[in-house]
This record gives structure tokens, sequence and C-alpha cells, in this order.
């Protein structure tokens, strides 16, 4: 039995939840009590907007792989196309330039019809084919945005996304609490609009998950054959799946791209991206909604903001610079000593070693993730 | 070979042309079905997509440059026969050092692994693949390396427009020969034959009396071994190697793997070819940088048309 008084506290979800959306407010107050650079805490911010964006990703990725258990591995492809169907309808040069809120809209059902077409012809692969097949889907997706220059301007990207545009009450409303309608200047709208949208996301995924939908993906998962024995229409709950989680990839993908104001290197939605995303669900538990979002805030806030910063410690602290000296004290007529030193004692270059271990112990020792779905963990430990 | 170097001499350009890209096609190809080999063979073996062999290999060319650079082969007085007697020093030890590798992540991290559902060695493969990544590029850092030219460009052909050089000579002779045996192993060997058993049902070879997990070691061994030849070979004939090259190498490898028929040796070798042509001939009358884009187009029509490969069996769904 817990304790009591137990039941009159907000669940962790929502305390984390909280912690999330106060913390520009946190901001301020730092800024307010210590001689601090008024820029101080933008950065972090900005990357926490990135971690949730991801976040709304990897939600998406989950409900192919942890809901449905279809082994993904394109996932970055679907981002990718949510990035230049936003690019595409709001850049300057295309005449469309219908805005942020059309091309999210927009970003969303292309994906998902992308989605439909990748799944329709793979609905009998099972499996490892399933997984070849979508992870050669991305390279063709990847490839293609490269090479079409003419529509995609290739490597360059298209630029420059414009910001959204609030219409005017909400501008007004957004003023009184201090913001300016400035996206570039001030993180804090991105912020608030990526979290807002993640809240909706995960509203909608948690009601999904319970729905005549989501059981029957549940039921794909642990046996299709006898899901389909007991009257599951098999093909339409894979396709409703594919759907699903490439549109909620494109929508990150719009966000993304509205966020950077460019649709950046074609090369940034490869396979490294999606293998990255499926470690984060798979880190944090497959077919759980909070699993997956602590998947992405510890691996990837590993990577963006953490790796970083221990990489600029060690860069301040002048270790790395007294090593490099001592190498080149020890052998001066080659550089071969210093480099090496100059790599290994750069922290970033250990991070793939470090995700590397953390797969490879986890599918040793807690194979159902950090926190598990009760339903994976029943399947896996049996 | 005299014929065809009588109608290459006479030749339309437009065919010696086409002849040319056929031939660099089936010589990278066969590259490719080595390194696909490893893939096929423990995949056949414990249905496992060993993600990291590429990483593998490319870890075969890092040590191979190594070597190269130890044994004094890349300084201008090496004389030739110092350098073949190198090379045949090298082959070796980069195939044991592969084998070994490869045996010893099977044995620390796929073996506790063997009754987990199918999700968890994939993953773990993911994970060893990006240690390896990881392991390479502190070894020799992010930039790409050349390996100086050891074997001889020399041409056979006196057209101009079509070459055939002693490095391709070299290639053939060497891969021809290991696929000849790796067959012959697989279909006479006791060994080979253990191999087909466990691949079969690993339940009943453990009751005929069959060591599975020793059966499945060698495997992973003799995978490894492919991909240490394959890394020399690799080395000495396409002469850029860097941390990155056993990602796509390993993706067009597992792409030949899978083309053939998964699981299935012949089929790696044949879908290493197809591989190696469509790349070669893609990149010539479509553009070098679709070329990866038509492989896996053609990969992913094939799957949906014959969902287990060219040779591959079809396998009928139990309850």
């Amino acid at each position: 039995m817990k304790p009591s008084w137990t039941k009159f506290l907000p669940r962790w979800e929502v305390l984390a939840f909280l912690a999330i959306a106060l913390f520009p407010a946190f901001c301020a107050l730092v800024r307010s009590v210590f001689p601090v650079q008024s820029t101080w805490g933008n950065l972090f911010g900005s990357k926490l907007t990135d971690l949730l964006i991801y976040a709304i990703l990897a939600l998406g990725l989950n409900v192919a792989v942890g809901y449905t258990g279809l082994l993904q591995l394109g996932i970055a492809a679907f981002f990718g196309i949510g990035v230049y169907i936003t690019g595409i309808l709001t850049v300057n040069s295309y005449p469309f330039q219908v805005g942020f809120f059309v091309s999210l809209l927009s970003a969303t059902l292309g994906a998902a019809l992308f989605g439909l077409i990748l799944g329709a012809p793979t609905l009998r692969l099972r499996g490892d084919y399933l997984a070849i097949v979508t992870l050669g889907f991305g390279e063709v997706v990847k490839v293609t945005l490269r090479n079409l220059e003419e529509i995609t301007k290739g490597t360059k990207g298209l630029n420059p996304i414009p910001p959204p545009h609030l219409p005017d009450w909400l501008a007004v409303v957004a003023g009184w609490f201090g913001f300016s309608n400035k996206w570039d200047l001030d993180y804090r709208l991105f912020f608030y609009l990526s979290l807002f949208i993640l809240a909706i996301v995960v509203l909608l995924l948690k009601n999904l998950e319970h729905s005549k939908l989501g059981r029957s993906w549940v039921a794909i998962r642990e046996d299709e054959l006898a899901a389909s024995c007991m009257g599951v229409n098999v093909p339409r709950a894979k396709l409703a799946a594919f759907a699903v989680s490439a549109g909620l990839a494109g929508l990150a993908g719009c966000l993304y791209a509205t966020k950077l104001t460019n649709t950046a290197d074609p090369n940034a939605y490869d396979f490294n991206r999606s293998i990255i995303m499926l470690c984060c669900i798979i880190l944090g538990g497959l077919a759980s909604i909070r699993g997956t979002l602590l998947g992405v805030f510890l691996l990837l806030g590993f990577e963006y903001i953490v790796s970083p910063q221990i990489d600029s410690w060690i860069q301040d602290s002048g270790i790395l610079d007294s090593a490099v000296q001592w190498a080149k004290s020890v052998s001066p007529d080659s550089n071969q000593l210093a480099n090496a030193f100059a790599r290994l004692l750069t922290f970033s270059n250990w991070k793939f070693m470090i995700f590397g271990l953390a797969l490879v112990l986890m599918m040793r020792f807690r194979p159902e993730g950090l926190l598990p779905s009760s339903r994976i963990q029943q399947e896996l430990r049996h | 070979m005299l014929p065809l170097l009588a109608v290459a001499d006479t030749a339309p350009d437009w065919f010696t042309f086409f002849l040319q890209q056929c031939i660099n096609g089936l010589t990278y190809g066969a590259l490719i079905a080595l390194i696909a080999l490893g893939y096929t063979m423990v995949y056949g073996i414990i249905g496992l997509i060993n993600f990291a062999h590429g990483d593998l290999f490319m870890l075969g060319t890092f040590l191979a440059l190594t070597l190269i650079s130890a044994f004094g082969l890349d300084t201008p007085d090496a004389s030739s026969g110092a350098i073949a007697v190198g090379l045949l020093a090298i082959f070796p030890i980069a195939a044991v050092f592969c084998g070994a590798l490869n045996l010893a992540v099977d044995r620390i991290v796929y073996k506790p692994l063997r009754r987990a559902p199918k999700l968890a060695p994939l993953v773990s493969a993911i994970g060893v693949s990006f240690i390896f990544q990881n392991i390479g590029l502190l070894w020799k850092g992010p930039a790409d390396l050349s390996v100086p030219s050891l074997v001889p460009r020399t041409d056979f052909f006196s057209d101009p427009t079509l070459e055939f050089t002693v490095k391709d000579l070299f290639l053939t002779l060497t891969v021809l020969p290991i696929m000849f045996g790796l067959t012959l192993l697989v279909k006479y060997t006791r060994l080979g034959k253990s191999m087909r058993a466990v691949s079969q049902n690993p339940t009943a070879a453990q009751l005929m009396g069959i060591h599975v997990e020793r059966v499945i070691g060698n495997t992973f061994a003799m995978g490894g071994a492919l991909a240490g030849f394959a890394s020399v070979i690799y080395a000495l004939y396409i002469n850029t190697v860097g941390f990155q090259i056993g990602y796509i190498n390993g993706l067009y490898a597992f792409t030949a793997a899978v083309l053939g028929g998964i699981g299935n040796i012949p089929g790696a070798v044949l879908g290493g070819l197809v591989i190696g042509l469509v790349r070669s001939l893609g990149a010539a009358y479509v553009g070098a940088r679709w070329a990866t884009a038509i492989i896996f187009g053609i990969l992913i029509v094939i799957l949906i048309f014959r969902p287990s490969g060219l040779l591959g069996e079809r396998t009928r769904e139990k309850v």
C-alpha cells in the first residue's frame, strides 16, 4: 500500500511536463537573480525545443515499431519528406507560400500518404525483409532529395522558410506574457509551440492506444496469424500504422524545418538518424509513450546538450592543450601522436562507443527498456 | 580470354564501353559478394542480421593499412618481391584478426541472447556496429585515408577504351578460389554438413550429436575471415578507406545477401555480382549519383515480387 498522502500529488509525468514547461520562466528567474548574460539559457532552450521535436518523431516511429511490431528503419525519410513539403510550400522561390499552419497540415498528410505508398506493397513482407525494404526506401528518398536539384536545391536546401504568422488575437495574448512576435530572437515561441503540439500528439496516442485500432496493432505485434483469425483486418491496421507513423514524422519534419528556417542538407535525413531514433525508443521502452519520451531526452539530450558541454569543459580546462604540447615535445617531427591525443581527448568522439555499449548492455540485462509498457515486459520475459 | 581480346579490338565504341562497365561491375560485385557471404552465413545459421559486419570489414581495411606501413611496403625502395611477400602475409593476418574479432563478439554479445526475442540480438548488432565505428574513428581519425597503390595497373587490352588491369585480375584471382573453396567446404566437409544441419533445425542437430555452439562459433569466425580477405582486397583495389566505408559497403553486401535469398550461399554470390553490375551500369548510363537509389529501388521491387530473394526458398507459415 502506498501512503495515502501520495494520492494528492500529481503523477510524475505531469511534474516532468510542468518542469519542462516552466523552463523559460526558470531561466528568466536565474537571469534576474544572478548577473549572467542576457542570452543565458537561450541556446539551451533552443536545444530543448529540438528535443521536443525529435520526441514527436520518436513517438511516430514507436507507432510502427513499438505498437505494431513493424521494424521500420526508414523513419528519417518521412521526416525529410515533411521537411521538404514544408520547404516547397513556404519559401519565396515557389509560388505557394501558404504559411506555417497550412504547411504543417500538408506535411503531416503528405508524409502519411507516402507512408501508405510504402506500406501498401510491403504488407506481405515480414520481419527482416520489411526492415531492409524500409531501409532501402530511406536511402532512395535521401538520394532523390539530394539529386532533384531543380526542385530541392540539392545540398544547399530551400530557404528561408518564414516563421509562423500568429493570428492577431493570439499575438496580442502572447504580448501580454511578454513574448515579442520575433521568432528568430525569442526561442520561447517555438519552445511552447513544439511543447503544445507534442502534448496534443501524446494525448491522441494515449487515446489511440486503447481504441479498436490500437488494440489490433498490439494483436498483430503479438501474433499476426492469430489476430487475423480473430477477425482483425490486418492489412488495414498495418496501413494505418504506416500512415500514422509517417504522418507524425512529417509533422516533426515541418516543425524542424520551420525552426531551422531551412530544409538543410538531405544527407541529414539518412539511415543514421533512423537508427538513432530507433535506439531512443528501444532504450526508453518499446510501445510506451513515457519510455519513448525518456529515451529521447536521455539519448538525444546526451548527444546535443551534455556531450558538447563536456567537450567545451575539456577545452577550457586546458587538458587537451597540454597533452598536445607534451606530444609535440616528445615527437617534434611528426604530428601523429599529437593528433591521436586530440582525437582521444575529444569527448564527442566517444559518443558512438557510449551509444553502442548502452544498446548492448540494455539488450543483455533489460531488453524491455527503462520504462516499458507492461505488455512488452510480459512478451519479452515469458 | 583471347577471343574476347580479338572481339574487343574490333568492336564499336558503344560496345566496348558497355563491356568495360560490365568488367568494372563484376569485379566490384565479386568484392561485395565476399562481404555478403559473411552476412548470409550468419543469417542462415542463427537468423541474425549482423549489422556490425560492414564495420568489421572497415576495421580490417584499417589493419591492412597499418600493416602496409608497418612492413614498409609504402616506401619507394620496397622491391616488388618484398611487396608480394608482404601482401601474402597481410592476407592471413587480416583474416585471422577479423575472424577472431567476429567470434569474440558472438561469444560476448550474441551468445547470451540466443533464446531472446529476435529484436534483441538485432539491436545488439547495431550497438556493436556503433562501437566498431567508434574504434575506427579513434584509430585513424575522421578523414579519408589513401592506401598506396601496390598492385600495378598494367592493362591487358591494347584497345585504349577498354581496360582489364592486373589489379582486376588480382581481385578475380583472389575472390574466385575463396568462393569456390567455401562452396566445397559447405557442401562436402563434416563442418559444412553440420552447418547446414544447424541452419535447418538447431534442436534436431543437437539431438544428432552436433555441438551447435561450436558450429555457430565456426560460422562467425569464417564469416569474419571472409570480411578480412575482402578488406585487404578492398584496400588494394579501391585505394581509399575511411571509418564510414563499412556503412555503405555493408549495406550493399547486405542487399546482395537479401537479393540472392538470405541464408543462401550461391545466392549471396549471385546477389553481389548483380549489385556490382547494377551499380556500374547505373552509374554509366543514368548517372553516378543515382547508383545507390537504383540499387535500392531494384531491391525493393524484387522483394515485393519475390519476397524471399532470387534463390531463396519460399517457406510456408506454420501455426
